[in-house]
This record gives C-alpha cells, sequence and structure tokens, in this order.
C-alpha cells in the first residue's frame, strides 16, 4: 500500500477559515483509464483482467536459468552497475559457470560501458535476441545496444519502458545460464514493479542491495527495502560500497562518506538482513569501468577485491551455492 | 498558477544518479539566499527524497492554506545580514515514516509532479530551484511538458547539469543534454562534481573518479562549464550531522586561509554541535566549497541575466 498523502489539517487553520476549500490531494487514475462513467468502462484495453498472458512464455524461456538475482538499491550512483559488473566477472571466473547480465536502466544504461562492450548491438534471429557475449560464458543485455547513437537519450514514460523490460525477459535467448544478474535503475518504480511481476512466476533468488555508508544513501535504500518488503522478494544481503578511502600517498585511511549513523552494517541490523561486507573506495575501480576491464582479473590482490571476494561468499551462501563452486581458486 | 510570482526556475539535472544533484542544490540554494535572493527548492525526486535530509528538516510536515500546499521554511529572510528567505517542497514530508517508500507507476508520478507545480503555494521567489531524480523518463517529461505550457516566456531560465568526472557517469549525463535539447530547454552550464579529493593528512589529492571529463563534455556540446567542486568530507558532515566544518591550519582556499575561521568565537563553538536548519546557511559560509559555489552562482545569475 502506498503511504497516505492525506495529511491532517491545522486545527486552528480549519477554525479560521471553516469555509476554505481543501486542495484535491486524491491520487489520480492511471492513464487511459475510462473511468466507471464511461461506455468503455471495463472494455478498454487495460480494463482487462486476468493474468498476463505472456508470463507464461517468460517463464518457458528462463527456465534453463537456474539462480536469477535482482541488483537493487534506492539510491543512484553507490555502484549497483559496478557491483553486478565485478558480481558478473567473479561468477564467471570459473569456466563451468554461465553467467548473464540485464541491464534495466533504460534512461541510463552502464553495463555496457563497464564490460567494454558499448559499440556492440544485438543480433535477432528466428528465436530471439541474441545476448553480446563479452566472454564465452558471460553474456550481456541492454537498451545500449539498441541505440543508434551512443549519446541519444531514451525519453520514456513507464508503460514503454514495461514492454522493452518484458521483451529483454521473454526474447532473449539466454540459453542455460547458472546465474542471471538483473541490474536495475535507483527508485521504487516502473521497472521495479515490472521485473518483479514478469519474473515472480519462474522465481527470483533474490535482491542485493546496494549502499554507500552516509545516511542520506541509507534513507533511500530503507525505502527499497521497504519495497522489497511489499513485493514479497528475498533481501540476500546488504553491501556498502565507497566505505572508507585509503590515501594511495600516505596510506592514512579517510571516510569520505561517513557512516554518522552506524553505516550499511547498523541498517542491516535494524532491517533484520545479512550485513554482506564492505567494499573500500579504490580510484582503480572507476578506471577499470570506464576502459571496460575486469578489475578482478586486473588487480586480484588489493583490498577491494579481497572484499568483494568476501562478498560473493556471503551471497553463495545464502542462494544455497557452494563457494568453492565459484571462487576457483583460495 | 502557484510559479507566477516566481522569476527564474532553475532545474537541476543529471541523468546519473548519485553524483550530487541534491547536494549542488543545496549549495546553490544557499548560495543564492546568503546573496541576499529569496530561493525556493522544489524536490521532484519521489522515490528517493533527499532535500529534507539536506536541509535537516525531516520531521517538518507541509500545512495546507486555502488555495494550496505551505513549502517548509528553512530559514527566514534576514535583511541585516543580506540573507533571502529559503523554503522547500518535498515528497518526504508527505510521507508518515522516513523509511516509507513509495512504489508508483509512471502516471501516479506524473500527477504528483503536476500538483507540486501547480500548487505549491510558493509567493514572490528570486529563484525557483528545482531538484530531480536521475534519469529521462516520468518526472522530467511532465517536468518539462507542464512548465512549457504553463510557465511565462523566459521565467525557464534553465538547466544546470550536474555530473561526476569518470566515462562511465558523463556517459549517461550526455542523454541528459540531448534531452534538454529535444525539449527545448536552456542549459546554462555543467558543474563536475566529487573531482578530486584531498587527503586530510597529506594534502595530495587524489582523483577517485578520474578528472576533467565534465570539462570535455561541455565542450563537446558547446555549453558552459560552470566548475569543478571537489570532494569535502566537511560538507558531507555538515549535512549528516550539521557540524560546523574544521580544517586544519594553513587550509587554503583561493589564496584565503579557512582554517581557525570558525573556531575563534565562542559563539560558534557552542552552535558547531547543533543541528539546526536555521544555522545551516551560517555554517555553511565556513565551508571550504563555499567560495566555489559563490562563484558558480554569480556565473549562473550573470548568465540568467
Amino acid at each position: 500500500m502506498a503511504p497516505s498523502l492525506e495529511e491532517p489539517e491545522p486545527v486552528a487553520d480549519v477554525i479560521e477559515n471553516p469555509l476554505k476549500s481543501k486542495p484535491q490531494l486524491v491520487a489520480p487514475e492511471p492513464e487511459h483509464c475510462p473511468g466507471p462513467e464511461s461506455e468503455q468502462a471495463g472494455k478498454a484495453d487495460n480494463c482487462a483482467g486476468g493474468p498476463d498472458p505472456d508470463i507464461p512464455l517468460i517463464s518457458a524461456r528462463l527456465s534453463g536459468i537456474k539462480h536469477k538475482i535482482l541488483v537493487l538499491s534506492g539510491k543512484g550512483g553507490v555502484g549497483k552497475s559496478t557491483f553486478t559488473s565485478m558480481l558478473g566477472h567473479a561468477f564467471a571466473m570459473r569456466e563451468e559457470n554461465n553467467v548473464g547480465i540485464m541491464d534495466t536502466d533504460i534512461c541510463g544504461p552502464s553495463i555496457p560501458k563497464m564490460m567494454g562492450v558499448e559499440a556492440e548491438t544485438i543480433h535477432v534471429s528466428g528465436t530471439g535476441w541474441s545476448p553480446v557475449w563479452v566472454t564465452d560464458n558471460l553474456g550481456v543485455m541492454s537498451i545500449q545496444f539498441m541505440l543508434p547513437n551512443r549519446d541519444d537519450a531514451v525519453i520514456w514514460r513507464g508503460p514503454k519502458k514495461n514492454g522493452l523490460i518484458k521483451q529483454f525477459l521473454k526474447d532473449v535467448e539466454w540459453g542455460d545460464l547458472d546465474f542471471l544478474l538483473v541490474d536495475t535503475p535507483p527508485g521504487t518504480s516502473d521497472e521495479h514493479l515490472s521485473v518483479n511481476s514478469f519474473l515472480k512466476e519462474s522465481g527470483i533468488d533474490g535482491a542485493v542491495m546496494v549502499t554507500t555508508p552516509q545516511e542520506v544513501a541509507l534513507l533511500d535504500v530503507r525505502k527499497e527495502i521497504d519495497f522489497c518488503r511489499k513485493a514479497g522478494i528475498k533481501v540476500l544481503g546488504l553491501v556498502e560500497n565507497m566505505s572508507g578511502f585509503v590515501c594511495p600517498n600516505c596510506t592514512h585511511k579517510s571516510q569520505i562518506f561517513r557512516a554518522t549513523t552506524g553505516g550499511g552494517a547498523a541498517l542491516a541490523k535494524e532491517m533484520g538482513i545479512p550485513f554482506l561486507g564492505e567494499v573500500p573506495l579504490d580510484p582503480r575501480i572507476g578506471r577499470s569501468c570506464d576502459y571496460g576491464e575486469s578489475f578482478f582479473e586486473a588487480f586480484p590482490d588489493s583490498p577491494a577485491c579481497t572484499a568483494l571476494k568476501e562478498v560473493v561468499r556471503g551471497l553463495t551462501e545464502q542462494i544455497g551455492v557452494d563457494a568453492k563452486l565459484v571462487l576457483s581458486d583460495d | 498558477m502557484s510559479l507566477s510570482k516566481v522569476k527564474h526556475i532553475i532545474l537541476v539535472l543529471s541523468g546519473k544518479g548519485g553524483v550530487g544533484k541534491s547536494s549542488v542544490t543545496t549549495q546553490l540554494a544557499l548560495s543564492l539566499s546568503l546573496a541576499g535572493h529569496s530561493v525556493g527548492v522544489l524536490d521532484v525526486d519521489l522515490t528517493g527524497p533527499s532535500m529534507p535530509r539536506m536541509f535537516n528538516i525531516e520531521e517538518a510536515k507541509v500545512t495546507q492554506a486555502p488555495g494550496g500546499w505551505l513549502p517548509v521554511t528553512v530559514h527566514e529572510a534576514n535583511a541585516e545580514a543580506g540573507v533571502g528567505e529559503l523554503r522547500c517542497m518535498s515528497l518526504g514530508f508527505l510521507l508518515k515514516g522516513r523509511g516509507d517508500a513509495v512504489v508508483w507507476r509512471g502516471p501516479k508520478k506524473t500527477a504528483m509532479v503536476r500538483q507540486f507545480l501547480s500548487d505549491v503555494l510558493w509567493g514572490d521567489l528570486d529563484y525557483l530551484l528545482i531538484d530531480t531524480p536521475p534519469g529521462t523518463s516520468d518526472e522530467h517529461i511532465s517536468l518539462a511538458e507542464t512548465l512549457l505550457k504553463d510557465a511565462r516566456p523566459g521565467q525557464v531560465a534553465g538547466a544546470v547539469v550536474v555530473t561526476t568526472p569518470q566515462a562511465v557517469a558523463t556517459a549517461d549525463v550526455r542523454k541528459e543534454l540531448n534531452f534538454c535539447s529535444k525539449t527545448g530547454i536552456p542549459i546554462i552550464g555543467v558543474i563536475e562534481n566529487m573531482a578530486g579529493f584531498v587527503c586530510p593528512n597529506c594534502a595530495e589529492c587524489t582523483n577517485i573518479f578520474s578528472k576533467g571529463g565534465g570539462e570535455v563534455m561541455a565542450q563537446e556540446f558547446s555549453v558552459r562549464f560552470l566548475g569543478a567542486v571537489p570532494i569535502d568530507p566537511q560538507f558531507v558532515m555538515l549535512v549528516e550531522s550539521g557540524a560546523r566544518p574544521v580544517y586544519p591550519a594553513g587550509t587554503m582556499v583561493n589564496g584565503k586561509d579557512i582554517s581557525g575561521a570558525n573556531t575563534s568565537t565562542e559563539q560558534a563553538a557552542e552552535t558547531s554541535t547543533r543541528k539546526d536548519a536555521a544555522l545551516l546557511a551560517d555554517k555553511y559560509r565556513g565551508c571550504s566549497l563555499e567560495p566555489l559555489f559563490n562563484q558558480i552562482t554569480r556565473d549562473i545569475v550573470a548568465a540568467i541575466g
């Protein structure tokens, strides 16, 4: 249930102006809704109830995927896509694992750039759309591959975005995957509701929450956890990104985004969800993303990489997979 | 319409999330207000409103008056100190609990944005800053549509576009610049946020999120580059806990020593830990980013004319 927007009126105010008109605070009807008075009532397209006929198709298409993991955060720029891409690389380190990444951020897709496949396009065949393969066992799907120009803005309202997400799920030939990672835009709106409703039947393992340590970010992540509860998505855990920065010159550790309210660990405890770990800020992560390289392969010994491995280990535990099957060495 | 007495409307946009739209909006509002202008801030990020937290007015509630909603006052005008009033409106004020989520699809968001533009009683304002969510979708389309339809010619001064330096961010922000040109919103300029971090221990500057990406992008699109803003953990602390910014001795900003400028007087020490929205602008004067935003604000005011 969306919270009520009706604010109780201050008593003094009402007494002073008993005749004043109250501004309309009623949530509007959905777009294209003919309304109960109309002759079209119950007959228009979006009045049609019942199950979505495409959902069985989606479930059939995704039947070869063992684990589906959402990467969520109410807040933007906390590192959802960075984390998703690193998770993808981590899972794909063992050649036996097949991994797919689906980018549902329609207005600001970042995954293709981070994976170094920005210039690719999608191939369409009779049986569906083929994802772009970064390596033999790591495939990616994003709207970026469908844009004629790299900088084109996708100025779409919700229903159009939902349509594309459905098509990504219905028409993309993922084949047999061990893991499908779904990267999402910030917020709690169309994309999130759609991904959840389309995937519900075929089963989602759960969602990983990404946050940064400061309260301004935690505030929005709290909303996202609230959303997961309402939508019935299992929260696999919380990852705190950008926690602490080690100066490359003097190795002094600074808390750039200081956790004044206890950071991710305290939030996880408060909400009763697993805390998967803290990943420090490392300028090399950003650079790897800009050049589309795998941070995991380039700097395997960095503190950030060690922290990430810990997170991956915790995550595999949550979805009931043996960590040894994911992280090859050590 | 509630915007009829607003002189200039400035949008703060970015295709990318978490680059500091709300931080920049906060600082622009404080700078404009410290320069004596009356300022309103409208937060149209419906699923992740940050302005109430930024201004430290999370507990505040919106009141209704005949004909509309009254925005929340951050601080009143103070003619003596040359400070203009600062008011704010956000969906955050309408929620019951601070952790509550509004899980809304597009049409509902559209209606809410329209209502925010038509039903808030702003009164006389020099500047209305509109903070937006990331992306180019429902909120942005509704905002552009409503403003194009209802605003006076010239009332929408344009958009300040915020980015961080790394290519992953500018890739998204380029889309936002194209959005502006498609919808006919003039671009006032680009601000590069999180450009470098100065280690408080050894003063070595590290470009955590690379460097110069915003300036290059501004050049490519032939729009004004308003400036690069570094990361200042003291500003984060000011917003997070209301702590007055304190810098180690010898910290220089634009050739001026700002360390110790605030710690000398008793009054400052007393207010340094108090979390009070009314003091925010006063404390911000001691922040290293204040001179930067002062300059950016002057450039924006000059550009708008």
